[in-house]
C-alpha cells in the first residue's frame, strides 16, 4: 500500500488560504505545532474525484521563499522537503488574490519554478469583479505554465474544478534559473503577467475606499472602534445570560438527579460536591467565550482587525509596542492562551516577548466568574447616577486596572529587559468582505472545543483532587471537616504568607487549586463551603455561594481578593503556552514572579486602604 | 522630498529608498510588499493622534500600513 499523498496550500497572507482550506477539508482539522517551532500546522483530509483520500496542509502565508519570519521559514522548508519529520508535499495549490495579482504573482513564480505538480487558485474573483477587474484565467495559465482555476473560497465556488485540476497536475521540469532571478526581475515579470491577464479594469474600488474613509477617519475611526468594542463586551454579558442560566439550571437538575439516584455516601458526594459543583461552575462560562470569539473571528474575517491595528498603532507605540500587538491583546480579553498564540504574527522578537509578558494582565474571561461571584456578593446593587450601576462600575474598574498595569509593565520592560530600537509597523490591510458563516462556525467550534477539553481534563482533575484533599482524613465528632482535611492544613501554611494582605484561610485554600485556572477559585470556594456546610445545619447547606461568602468575608477582604486576581498569574495553561512560545522556562518563570509580586502588592494595598477608609 | 511629507490623496513614484536607514527585516518586508524603486504609491490615510503616524499607502490594488519612519526613508517624485 502506498502512503497517503499530500497536498499543500501556499500563498501570500490575505490571499484567502484559510477559507479555501476550510472549504476543501470541512470542519475536521488537526491543528498542532510544527515540531520545535511555534508555527501552527493545520492539516485536514480531502477526497480527490478518483476517491483517493489525500492529506491537505495549510502552509503559513508567505511573501517569499527567502524567509523574514518563522512562519515563512516553515513554509520555505516544507515546500522544499527540508523540514525534518515532514515529508514534502506531492502537489501544491498556489492561492492568489485575483485583485492583487501583481503582488501575489511574485511569490507564485518562485513556487511554480520549483517544478512540483502545481495548480493556481485564482481566489476571490468575486471581489475583483466588484472592483471592476475582469480577468482572463487562460492568459494567466499561458504565462505561468500551470492550470489556473478561478475560485471564491468563502462562497465555495470553483472547488470541484480545483480538486480535479490538482488530481491531474503533473511534475514539470524545474525552471532552473528562476531561483536566481532577482526580486526585481520577478516583479517585472509579475507586472507583465498581470497586465496580460486583465481583460478590463476600471480603476475604482469604491466600496472599500468609502468604508476606509469612515473607519480610518482620524476622529470617527477610533470612536467607531471603541463603540464596537463596547457593544462586544456588552454582548458578552447580556447575550450570554440566558445560556448561562440554562446551563446552571441543567447542572442543578443533574445534581438533584444524582442525589435521587445514588445512595448516600462518599461516592455520591464526590459526584455532587466535587465533579458537578466544580466542573459545572466552569462550563457555565462557555457562552461568554463563544460570543467573544464570534466577534473576534468576525472582525478578522471581515478585514476590520487590520484597521483596528492601524488605529491603535499610535497608542501602542506610546508604550513601545506596535498596532500588531493590539490583536493578541484584544484576544487576551477572551483568554490569554489564544492571545499569546496570536503573537506569532508580530515579527519583531522583542515586541513579541513584551506582548506575551503583558497578555495575562488583560482581564481574561476566566477571571469573570471570580469577579462576578465576589461583586454580586459584596457590591450593593445600586446606581451611582445616570443609570450607571455600581456593580458594573467596579467590574469596569477591574478591567481598567489590568490595562493600566499592562501599559506600565510594557513601558518598563521596553526600557529594561526587552530594550531595543523601537519596533516598526508594516502590515497589509486586506480587502473588506462579508465573513462566511460556516468559516466562523468552524473557528468557534475549535475554540469551544479547546475550552471544553480543558474543563474536561485539567479542571476536572483538579476539582476531584481538591475534593479528596478536603474530604480526607474524615473529621471526627465535633470537628470541622475543612480544618481536619489535608487541604485545610496546607492552606493553614499558605495563610501565614497571605495574612498580611487580608486573606483568610478559605481564601488561601482557594488559591491553591486556582493555580490550575482562575475560575477554579470559584468552584473550590463552592466545594469548600459545600463540604463545610454539610457539617452544619440544613440552613447553611441551602445557602448560595454568594451568601456563604457574605457571611464569612469582610468587604476589604473581598476587594483585596478582586485586586489579587487582576494580577495573579493563576493559569497553568498560560504558563505552559508561554514556555512553548518562548522556547524555555526563563520567561514563564519571570512572568510568574513579576505577576505574583504585583498581585501581592495590589491586594495588600487594597486591603489596608479599604480598612483605613472604614469599609 | 520623502514619502512621509506627501499629503493624503496625492500620488508619487518612489525614486530611491535609503535601505541603510531601515532594519534589514523591515526592509525586506517592505520590498516584498512592493515598496521599492519605481513603485507608484498614494497616501490614503494617516493615523489618529498628533503625530499622524502610521500611514496607509495604496500600492497597486493593495493597502499597506507603514510607520512614518519607513516613509521617511523613501525618496519620491510627486506625480
Amino acid at each position: 500500500m502506498s502512503r497517503q499523498r499530500k497536498i499543500a496550500l501556499v500563498g501570500n497572507p490575505n490571499a484567502g488560504k484559510s477559507a479555501l482550506f476550510n472549504a476543501l477539508t470541512g470542519a475536521r482539522q488537526k491543528i498542532a505545532n510544527y515540531p520545535g517551532v511555534t508555527v501552527e500546522r493545520k492539516a485536514g483530509r480531502m477526497v480527490l474525484p478518483s476517491g483517493e483520500p489525500v492529506e491537505m496542509t495549510d502552509l503559513p502565508g508567505s511573501y517569499s521563499l527567502d524567509p523574514t519570519s518563522p512562519d515563512e521559514a516553515v513554509t520555505a522548508k516544507v515546500i522544499r522537503g527540508e523540514f525534518a519529520g515532514e515529508s514534502a508535499p506531492d502537489a501544491l495549490i498556489v492561492v492568489l488574490d485575483a485583485s492583487n495579482l501583481e503582488q501575489h504573482l511574485v511569490f507564485a513564480q518562485e513556487v511554480i519554478a520549483l517544478g512540483k505538480p502545481t495548480v493556481v487558485a485564482l481566489n476571490m474573483v468575486d471581489l475583483a469583479e466588484r472592483d471592476g477587474l475582469v480577468l482572463d484565467p487562460a492568459a494567466l495559465e499561458q504565462s505561468l505554465g500551470v492550470k489556473v482555476v478561478p475560485t471564491v473560497a468563502v462562497r465555495r465556488r470553483g472547488l470541484a474544478e480545483l480538486t480535479e485540476a490538482v488530481a491531474s497536475a503533473e511534475l514539470r521540469e524545474p525552471v532552473g534559473r528562476i531561483n536566481d532571478l532577482s526580486l526585481v526581475e520577478r516583479r517585472v515579470a509579475a507586472h507583465a503577467m498581470a497586465d496580460a491577464a486583465i481583460i478590463s479594469e476600471s480603476r475604482q474600488h469604491r466600496l472599500h475606499s468609502q468604508l476606509d474613509k469612515v473607519l480610518l477617519h482620524p476622529w470617527a475611526g477610533p470612536i467607531i472602534l471603541f463603540a464596537l468594542l463596547f457593544v462586544v463586551f456588552q454582548a458578552v454579558f447580556a447575550w450570554a445570560t440566558p445560556f448561562v442560566d440554562a446551563l446552571e439550571d441543567g447542572v442543578g437538575l443533574l445534581s438533584q438527579a444524582v442525589v435521587a439516584a445514588l445512595p448516600e455516601g462518599l461516592g455520591r458526594d464526590l459526584i455532587t460536591e466535587g465533579v458537578l459543583a466544580g466542573v459545572g461552575s466552569v462550563v457555565v462560562f462557555l457562552p461568554q467565550i463563544v460570543i467573544l470569539f464570534f466577534f473576534i473571528l468576525a472582525m478578522e474575517a471581515s478585514g476590520y482587525m487590520a484597521r483596528a491595528a492601524f488605529l491603535m498603532d499610535r497608542m501602542m507605540a506610546g508604550v513601545g509596542l506596535s498596532g500588531r500587538s493590539f490583536i493578541p491583546l484584544l484576544s487576551s480579553f477572551a483568554c490569554a492562551i489564544p492571545g499569546i498564540m496570536a503573537t506569532r504574527s508580530i515579527t519583531d522578537p522583542r515586541d513579541r516577548l513584551t506582548t506575551i509578558l503583558i497578555a495575562p494582565l488583560m482581564t481574561c474571561s476566566a477571571r469573570l466568574p471570580v469577579y462576578a461571584v465576589i461583586i454580586a456578593a459584596f457590591i450593593p446593587q445600586q446606581t451611582v447616577g445616570w443609570g450607571v450601576g455600581l456593580q458594573g462600575l467596579v467590574l469596569f474598574a477591574l478591567y481598567v486596572a489590568g490595562i493600566l498595569g499592562a501599559m506600565i509593565v510594557a513601558l518598563v520592560l521596553r526600557r529594561s529587559l526587552t530594550k531595543g530600537a523601537a519596533s516598526g509597523f508594516i502590515m497589509e490591510m486586506p480587502k473588506y468582505q462579508l465573513p462566511n458563516l460556516k468559516d466562523l462556525l468552524i473557528g468557534l467550534w475549535q475554540r469551544a472545543w479547546v475550552f471544553l477539553r480543558r474543563a474536561g481534563t485539567i479542571i476536572f482533575m483538579v476539582t476531584v483532587v481538591l475534593w479528596l484533599l478536603l474530604s480526607f482524613p474524615r473529621a471526627g465528632e465535633g470537628e470541622s471537616q475543612v480544618d481536619v482535611s489535608i487541604a485545610g492544613r496546607l492552606a493553614g501554611g499558605l495563610a501565614v504568607v497571605v495574612e498580611p494582605i487580608g486573606f483568610n484561610r478559605d481564601m488561601a485554600l482557594a488559591l491553591i487549586p486556582a493555580m490550575a485556572a482562575r475560575e477554579v477559585a470559584v468552584s473550590s470556594l463552592a466545594t469548600t463551603y459545600a463540604v463545610a456546610a454539610s457539617d452544619e445545619d440544613e440552613e447553611a447547606q441551602a445557602m448560595a455561594l454568594g451568601d456563604q461568602l457574605k457571611a464569612r468575608w469582610t468587604l476589604p477582604m473581598a476587594l483585596a481578593f478582586l485586586a489579587w486576581f487582576v494580577f495573579a498569574p493563576q493559569c497553568m495553561s498560560t504558563i505552559a503556552v508561554t514556555r512553548r512560545e518562548t522556547n524555555g522556562w526563563k520567561w514563564p518563570i519571570f512572568m510568574l514572579a513579576y505577576l505574583f509580586a504585583l498581585a501581592y502588592i495590589a491586594a495588600g494595598a487594597t486591603y489596608w486602604a479599604a480598612v483605613a477608609a472604614g469599609l | 522630498m520623502t514619502l512621509d511629507l506627501l499629503p493624503p490623496g496625492q500620488s508619487a513614484r518612489i525614486v530611491a529608498v535609503h535601505w541603510d536607514r531601515l532594519v534589514d527585516e523591515e526592509a525586506r518586508r517592505l520590498r516584498a510588499l512592493g515598496l521599492d524603486d519605481g513603485a507608484r504609491v498614494t497616501v490614503s490615510h494617516r493615523g489618529v493622534f498628533g503625530t499622524r503616524d502610521p500611514i496607509a499607502l495604496a500600492v497597486g490594488r493593495m493597502k499597506v500600513a507603514v510607520r512614518r519612519a519607513h516613509a521617511a526613508a523613501m525618496e519620491i517624485e510627486p506625480l
